[in-house]
């Protein structure tokens, strides 16, 4: 098996020395070609669209969450706090919730007239991010102290709570003239679709614009990752990951780049969750249940903790399995077998036997970080499983 | 951070018990002079003013709260000796709840079955449940968690949390997706006794009597047996536990094994006290039970058992006072108090995590 690996990475390290060296801008090239001209193969409304829409969002969540779990190292459990947030600023500024207020920027001429907050997509969106790096910064706070398992805990709790508001939202009164925090369980519908001077309302009936709309805001998201990771906050979060007391007594500052990290990933994953809301049509506070969140890092995981591509990968994997192949295509399959029950049912019980799997035979994940298989792999050799400690650990915590 | 630091140096754990202490003084003395509405005479409101009504949610509050206790004696036992947070273990308590109610339903229980004949039954549901639920956690360890002894800490925690949506699912497929009601077979609403005007009733005393023998029994088991040394021991060092001869693996097997059992117990007690069952059921009491063991000090079976009377106290007080929508955000709401100022619990050493 080893004998294997070895040759195949012989292979590999022959065919990078032929490629000509600017291989890699050809390639992101052609990827991102090949992702514009998609669409074009598909019907413009069709089911394998709408999953290709959603797995893409996911994919911009999964690269928020690598944030804050895969370069900080800060096990993130309550993610879902975020794309909540993210989807009530937009049933906040993007639809007839708020129906005592009359603001109305760059919107369609029929929500212009419309009750209500109504602003354009492009500005709900860069609120969207705002109110949750702030939201991703309060969580922060009281987790700076803790290591490993408690910032789970924190941040799971503070999930939790935000769920809990989202369904109570309706007791809790703003100004005066009734109106809510937030719609509860009935939902905040008929929120604006995405309008652009020039380009008119999105609607559902055609599918490709939402398409581009959210592959355009994986790009932004991917190429302030890349920036990211090799800048100097990306190597600060590295370095407090590996061994937050070196780090800090090399003169990282801890508070302000973990709150960083924290609110960085809140942002990605706010500008998704508006997405989500206006594409959804309706922001529900069901939506936000804590197995989302899990959701989320099973794609982060199952890529390879902190890696960009694996993030992407990961994301896209487990929406195309959890939009198309699971309610589409296997559905059916246990009525085969005789038993009583729906694939879609037991969706996230399929996630967890994914996890484990994972887990127990490809722990790095499908395409791992350079630096992390650098380890894994030097530990294997050393035979040393203290090497192995957990990013969320690391720092004495042997 | 330093003002944090200097907060969390003048609250300690007196500002952690102040904390926990103000809801009941504050309804105590608002019930004392405000009064509160004990029911309604000729259309009209009866107000008393007492603090019948404090007793009454510190009754419910406690007897539930002996439910969390067993439940978080399992996570803290399992902390306290791999360091892992069993995502897992408030499912394994759903799968005990649920077994106990197939087996009480095998062996024919029913509200008409005579006192001899139901005492017998539920004993011999509550070993058979223990057994299943102890096995089952055995199980999840061998499978998903010592693959993983020596890989980083996050995969063990993924597993955990994978193998929770598994035993979600296998409750879903085995008894659907809605809550569903079980027979009382206790008749646990019957008051038995009174105290100061407030009633005890029967499903609470069973909670007692199934939670005070069972912690006496572990806590004896722990403290004076050679496999609860060897239990101690590798909590406290597994490399020197190994030195020394111990078989660190047969240990946590054992230690999995006993958190299992008291989930099972709990379940059993769950589904006779809330005379209804859910496949979700387990997921909200491992968040409130690990709330119990974070509160009381983790690793702390002590500390466990008064986190979860504790917590089963705020419950009631919340249920009762601002509605149970809130609660779990009260809830939570102490768990992340509890985080920043006192990571270690009331009860708990200095841990390498909790820093």
């Amino acid at each position: 098996m080893s004998e294997l690996r070895a040759q195949l990475r012989e292979w590999r390290a022959a065919v990078q020395k032929r490629l000509p060296p600017w291989w890699s801008r050809a390639l992101a090239g052609s990827l991102i070609a090949i992702g514009i001209v998609l669409p074009f193969l598909f019907s413009s409304s069709s089911g394998f669209m709408n999953a290709t829409i959603i797995a893409v969002t996911y994919a911009v969540m999964s690269l928020g969450l690598n944030v804050v779990v895969g370069f900080a190292g800060l096990l993130d459990l309550g993610y879902v706090a975020f794309y909540a947030l993210g989807a009530y600023s937009l049933g906040w500024f993007g639809s007839g919730f708020f129906f005592k207020e009359h603001i109305h920027v760059l919107v369609s001429p029929i929500a212009s007239t419309l009750q209500g907050v109504h602003l354009n997509f492009i500005l709900i969106l860069i609120s969207a991010a705002i109110i949750c790096a702030v939201a991703g910064a309060l969580i922060g706070l009281p987790t700076l102290r803790l290591r490993g398992d408690y910032i789970a805990i924190v941040t799971l709790a503070f999930g939790e709570i935000i769920g809990v508001l989202a369904v109570n939202g309706q007791s809790v009164r703003i100004g005066s003239g009734g109106m809510t925090l937030t719609a509860g369980n009935l939902g905040i519908s008929a929120v604006d679709a995405p309008y652009f001077p020039g380009i008119g309302s999105f609607s559902l009936l055609d599918l490709r614009p939402w398409y581009w709309l959210i592959f355009a805001i994986l790009l932004v998201v991917l190429f302030v990752n890349l920036r990211l990771r090799d800048s100097r906050l990306g190597r600060a979060w590295v370095a407090l990951r590996e061994d937050e007391i070196a780090a800090v007594s090399m003169g990282i500052p801890l508070v302000r780049t973990k709150l960083l990290a924290y609110s960085i990933g809140a942002a990605f994953g706010g500008m998704s969750g508006a997405f989500f809301g206006t594409y959804y049509t309706v922001v529900n506070a069901g939506q936000f249940q804590f197995g989302f969140s899990i959701f989320i890092l099973a794609m982060v995981i199952i890529g390879g903790l902190g890696s960009i591509w694996g993030a992407i990968i990961g994301g896209l994997t487990l929406g195309y399995i959890n939009n198309y192949l699971i309610p589409d295509v296997l559905n059916g399959l246990p009525s085969h077998f005789g038993l009583n029950f729906q694939l879609t049912q037991v969706e996230f019980g399929i996630f967890g036997f994914l996890l484990v799997i994972m887990m127990v035979l490809r722990p790095q994940g499908l395409i791992p970080e350079r630096r992390r298989r650098l380890e894994l792999t030097a530990e294997i050799a050393a035979g040393d499983a203290q090497f192995m400690e957990s990013p969320g650990t690391a720092g004495g915590a042997t | 951070m330093r003002p944090l630091a200097v907060v969390r140096r003048y609250v300690g754990r007196w500002g952690l018990i102040a904390a926990l202490a103000a809801l009941p003084i504050y309804y105590g003395i608002s019930d004392l002079t405000n009064g509160y509405q004990a029911g309604l005479v000729a259309g009209h409101p009866l107000i008393h003013y007492d603090l019948a009504k404090l007793g009454f949610n510190f009754a419910e509050g406690l007897s539930n709260g002996a439910i969390w206790a067993l439940i978080a004696i399992g996570y803290t036992l399992v902390y306290g000796i791999i360091e892992l947070i069993n995502f897992a273990h408030g499912d394994v308590f759903m799968i005990g709840s649920f077994t106990a109610v197939g087996l009480w339903g095998t062996l024919g229980l029913g509200l008409t079955t005579g006192a001899l004949g139901l005492i017998g039954g539920l004993v011999i549901t509550l070993i058979i449940t223990m057994i299943v639920t102890g096995s089952l956690n055995v199980l999840i360890e061998r499978v998903a968690y010592r693959p993983l002894r020596n890989a980083p800490k996050l995969a063990a925690l993924i597993t955990a949390v994978g193998f929770s949506f598994i035993l979600q699912n296998v409750g879903l497929i085995w008894r659907g997706g809605s809550p569903q009601s079980v027979s009382d077979l206790i008749h646990g609403q019957q008051t038995v006794f009174t105290i100061a005007g407030v009633p005890i009733l029967r499903s609470y005393i069973l909670a007692f009597a199934v939670m005070v023998p069972l912690v006496i029994t572990l806590t004896w088991f722990i403290n004076r047996t050679r496999a609860g040394r060897a239990m101690r021991a590798t909590a406290q060092d597994p490399e020197a536990a190994r030195l020394m001869g111990i078989n660190v693996n047969a240990t946590i097997s054992l230690t999995f094994l006993l958190g299992g059992m008291l989930a099972g117990a709990a379940g059993l007690v769950y589904a006779l006290y809330e005379t209804n069952i859910w496949y979700f059921q387990g997921f909200k009491a491992g968040l409130i039970a690990f709330t119990a063991a974070v509160m009381g000090g983790i690793g702390n079976v002590r500390g466990a058992v008064l986190g979860g009377l504790i917590i089963g106290v705020i419950q009631s007080l919340c249920d009762s006072r601002l509605g149970p929508q809130w609660t779990e955000a009260v809830v939570f709401g102490y768990l992340i108090a509890i985080m920043v100022l006192r990571p270690r619990g009331l009860l708990g050493e200095e841990t390498r995590e909790a820093g």
